[in-house]
Parts: C-alpha cells; structure tokens; sequence
C-alpha cells in the first residue's frame, strides 16, 4: 500500500469517527431519555399535577413544586430582564472604551464562571441573612437573578451590537437625543436577539437545584406559595427528593416530575430558537 | 423637566444596573472571605489543609478539605477524560469534514445536552448509568464517581466541542487552502495545521471545561455519595466540595454554628480554584490570540 493511499484511509476512518462522536451524546441522551418516559409517563396524571406532597408515594403530586417554579420563574425575570437589558445597552451605547467599562467586561466574564452553587452562598447570606427575607421565594428569585444576569447582558450586547451605526447615524441626524435613537430604533430592532437570550437564560433559571437549596428552599412544603415571601419549593428540588429515597414508588414520582420538567425545559428552548430563526429573517440590513 | 436632564437620568440608571454585576463579585468575595476568617478563628489553617479527614458533622470532628478536594478532582479528571477526546473530534468533524447544512442543524442540537437540567443527568447517573456499570464491573458500589464522571462528561461535551469549533473556524481559510494544495488529506490538514493553528483556543475550552465540572453540583449530589475520603478509586462512594455544601443545607444547621461555618470555607476553596481556572483562560485568550492579516 502506498503512502498517499493510507492516508486515504485514515481520513475516511476520521470521518466515520467523526459522524459517531457527532452522535454519541445525543443517542446516549436519547437512551436516557426513553428509559425515563418508561418509567414515568404512566405516572402522570390530573392527581399528579394538582396533588399535594405525601408521605406516601403514590398519592404524592407535584403542585407545591410547579407552583413554586413558576413563582421563581415569574419574579426572576421581573428582576433580571430589566436589569440585565439595561446594563447590556450601557456597556454597548454608553460606557465603550472607558476604564469602568473594561473593569465591567472582565467582571462580568469572571461571573459567568462562577459555579452556581456559590450563588447560593451569597444569596444565603445577602438576601436571607442581611437583608432578612427569609427562606423566601424572593430570596430565591433574587438568588437566580444575580446568576443570570451575565447570560443576560452578554446576550443583549451581540444583539445590539448586530445593529449597523448608520442606523444610529440616520436617527441622529433627524435630531434625535441618544436615549431616543436606542429606544426608537435600536432596541426594537434588536429585541429578537435580547428574548432569545432572556429566555434561555430563564430557562437555566427553572432548571436550578444546588442554589435554591443552599438559600433554603425546601424539600417539603404543603402549601404552595401565596406571596413572595412565603417558603417555597421548586420542581427540581421535589426530584431530587425523589431520586434521594429507596422506595420505587417515589423513583417512578421523580421519572414523571423529570418529563414534566424536560417539556418546560425544551418549550423554552424551542420558542428561543424560532424567535433567533424569525428575526433573523425579518430584518436584513 | 428638560430633555437633558432625562437623558442624564436614564444614563445614571442604566449605569446602575451594570455596577450591580461589581457588587455581586465583591458580594460574593466578601460574603466567603468573612464567613471563611471566623471559620479559621477555631480551625487553624494547618489543619484545614493537611488533615486526611473531614467529618465536621461527627462527633469527633476533623477539618481537613483534602478528601473533598480529591473528589472533586476525581469527578471531573473522569469528566474531561470523557468529554475532551469526544467533544475535539466532533469540533474538528464539523470544522473540517461536514457539510455546512448538517453543522447548521447538529450544532443546536448538540447544545441541547447542555440545557437539560443537571438534576436529570444526576437521575441517569443514579438510576441507569450505575446499574449497568455494576454489571460490567462487579463490587461497584451503588454511590461512586466514575457514573458521576461520566455523566457529568457527556454533559460538559458541547463546552468542549463548541468553543474549540469556534477556534478552528476562526483560522483563516488561506492555511487550509494552502494546506490541500500541497496535496494533504483533510485528516493532514485538520490535524497538522488546523489544530495546531487554533491551539490557544482548544486549550482555553478544556480549561473552562474543567471550571465547569469543578462546579457541578447535582449530579455527584445525587450520584457520586455523601462520604468524603481520600481516595483515587472510581468505585466507592465519595464526596465532592459542591455535594458537601448541599448536604449541610439540607440540614438543620444553626447559622453562626461551626457546621454553619464549614460551608463558606469549602465554597472558597471551591472559588479559588474555578477562579485560577477562569483567569488562566482568560489570560490565553489575551496573550495568544493569533493575529493573521
């Protein structure tokens, strides 16, 4: 065999390689996935989705926990989606090139590394302790607002930035102040690129256990939460609690929390992309 | 209230909003910083970091972080190995062997492992990986970081296998180019100038790889075991820093108690390290970025 044709050889296994790698997480993730409905798609029911919890696994539900992430859902991103927009348009529009905004840029890429878990210690002892909420669901949201907040604003200055300056050029020349040319013309066209990213970002939020249960979410709780400031639980912690006990009873409770879990996940994950896919068509520069 | 003055204001607020994200860093240093200084008023540094145990709430009680540090290692040294050689080839599949529209379709897919929750994957761990890994190795216990690891690495695949795409994309088309006229294969080209070319970018992605699977939490929580030891063997139960803050906070322990304490000290430890990480790669993609022109 020649050298040219063993070379041939290798890159046509590289690429079989390749296509099987390609494939590799996916099929496992498929695996998984499958046994899961296996295990719990039987279990999901009216009962199921409106039930308290209960010592008893099969009379046990997942209300108290849904309810609970869509509190944590809801006044996350009250807090975060202003806030990370706003400081997204600043270090875009506003502070470029100035020593606090390279200060900004370098904190705020050291964030989006910080593990989560140490979210929670902060949130343990700034909102819980200090600023004496409690084991709330504010505590909490709080909590996840600060952990997203660099997903947030890094999301909204790529969309902002795709805006061409001729844009701003053109508003400005019609007379308009700065604040104007960004909210008139900037913003609306960017707001596709800024939902994506909030929506992908809250979508890590609802999937947030290690956080959660250091600010003192619970894995027990029989009511679900009236005001935000009441203790909460949420659906990620309800399966850890699950998968943490021996039974099978509550093994198969965890499986079919899992799925309702996955849907919300992959909803959200889905109205992001066709938002991304929809805009990116609308406009053409 | 004039238009000046608006436009002051609304500048003021969006400034604002930015400063928060230097309040969370100096929160989060000064919250671990003080809460670790009086954890080290009873505990003496020595201790913390040369004691072979730590059983904080036993009886007798011993501080030393070392076994949590080698699980942690353990999980994610098993991680990476997973994700690495697995997430390089499907980076360097796509850059260099893919049709453009099947790249446009796998790459979101791919990120799809990334977004699904991590208390899912410490359920697959748990429930299917260690079961059919105790087939294949008996005596395996039921709570070991080798299911943990490998989960965690099929996890962390789309960090690897996006960042160092990314870095092969962004080698210009003319080294490729000039590499196919002197007549390589594409496996030559991708591995003997393509590779090599985006070197800097490769490794940044390993590394914050690595940041990553340091971090995990739930899925050595549920999967990997609540018993800290010092120990390189795959097979036993062990505990990771992340899994050891979980257990105490599910917990009833009292706030300003030892335990309590115990907590802040391994969460910095836990920082320091993702934070070496993060700078390392921050600095390399400072320092190295290939400049062709």
């Amino acid at each position: 065999m020649t050298n040219s044709q063993k070379n041939r050889i290798k890159d046509r296994i590289f690429e079989y390689f390749g296509i099987a790698s390609t494939f590799f997480g996916l099929v496992i993730l498929a695996i998984f996935i499958g046994n899961i409905v296996v295990d719990g798609i039987s279990r999901i029911d009216w009962d199921f989705m409106t039930n308290l919890p209960s010592r008893k696994a099969e009379r046990a539900g997942i209300f108290t926990a849904w309810s609970g992430s869509l509190w944590i859902l809801s006044l996350t991103t009250l807090i975060a989606f202003p806030l990370g927009v706003s400081a997204g348009i600043y270090l875009e529009e506003y502070g470029k090139k100035t020593r606090l905004a390279s200060l900004l840029e370098v904190n705020i890429s050291n964030l989006a590394g910080v593990p989560s878990i140490i979210y929670g210690l902060l949130g343990l002892e700034i909102f819980v302790r200090v600023f004496q909420m409690g084991n709330s669901v504010l505590a909490g949201a709080f909590t996840l607002s600060l952990l997203i907040l660099p997903i947030i604003i890094v999301s909204t200055r790529e969309s902002i930035r795709a805006v061409p300056p001729s844009i701003r050029a053109a508003s400005y020349g019609l007379g308009a102040t700065k604040w104007q040319t960004i909210w008139h013309q900037v913003l609306p066209s960017s707001m596709g690129g800024i939902l994506t990213g909030v929506i992908l970002a809250i979508s890590r939020a609802v999937g947030e256990t290690a956080p959660l249960i250091v600010v003192g979410a619970l894995a027990y709780v029989p009511f679900a939460p009236k005001s935000p400031m009441d203790e909460f639980t949420v659906m990620p912690i309800q399966i850890f609690n699950w998968v943490s006990r021996p039974q099978h009873g509550f093994t198969v409770n965890a499986a079919a929390a899992i799925i309702i879990l996955l849907i919300i996940t992959f909803v959200m994950n889905g109205i992001a992309v066709y938002l991304r896919n929809k805009w990116e068509k609308k406009i053409s520069w | 209230m004039n238009r000046k003055n608006t436009e002051k204001i609304i500048e003021w607020l969006l400034k604002s909003s930015a400063i928060i994200t230097i309040l969370t860093t100096v929160g989060i240093i000064w919250v671990l910083l003080s809460e670790s200084y009086s954890f080290f008023q009873e505990v003496s540094l020595s201790d913390f970091l040369t004691d072979t145990e730590w059983t904080p709430l036993f009886v007798v009680k011993h501080f030393g972080i070392l076994p949590l540090i080698s699980g942690t290692l353990l999980t994610t040294f098993i991680a990476v190995s997973v994700a690495l050689p697995i997430g390089l080839t499907i980076a360097v599949y796509l850059s260099e062997y893919a049709p453009k529209r099947f790249r446009k379709i796998v790459k979101p897919l791919l990120e799809v492992l990334a977004a699904v929750p991590t208390v899912v994957y410490g359920f697959f761990a748990l429930m299917v990986v260690t079961p059919f890994l105790q087939k294949l190795i008996p005596g395996m216990a039921g709570f070991n970081a080798l299911s943990a690891g490998i989960v965690m690495g099929i996890m962390i695949i789309p960090f690897v296998s996006s960042l160092s795409e990314d870095a092969l994309q962004a080698v210009p088309k003319s080294l490729r180019n000039a590499s196919y006229g002197l007549g390589s294969t594409r496996f030559q080209t991708a591995f003997k100038v393509m590779v090599p070319a985006a070197s800097s970018g490769i490794v940044v992605s390993v590394i914050l790889a690595f940041s990553r699977a340091i971090g995990e939490t739930m899925i050595v929580a549920i999967a990997a075991g609540q018993q800290p030891r010092l120990t390189a063997n795959p097979l036993v139960p062990i505990e990771t820093i992340t899994a050891y803050i979980v257990q105490v906070s599910l917990g009833d322990v009292p706030h300003g108690s030892l335990e309590y304490k115990t907590i802040f000290a391994a969460g910095m430890t836990l920082f320091i390290f993702t934070f070496i990480l993060n700078n390392i790669s921050f600095w390399i993609r400072k320092k190295f970025r290939e400049q062709y022109d």
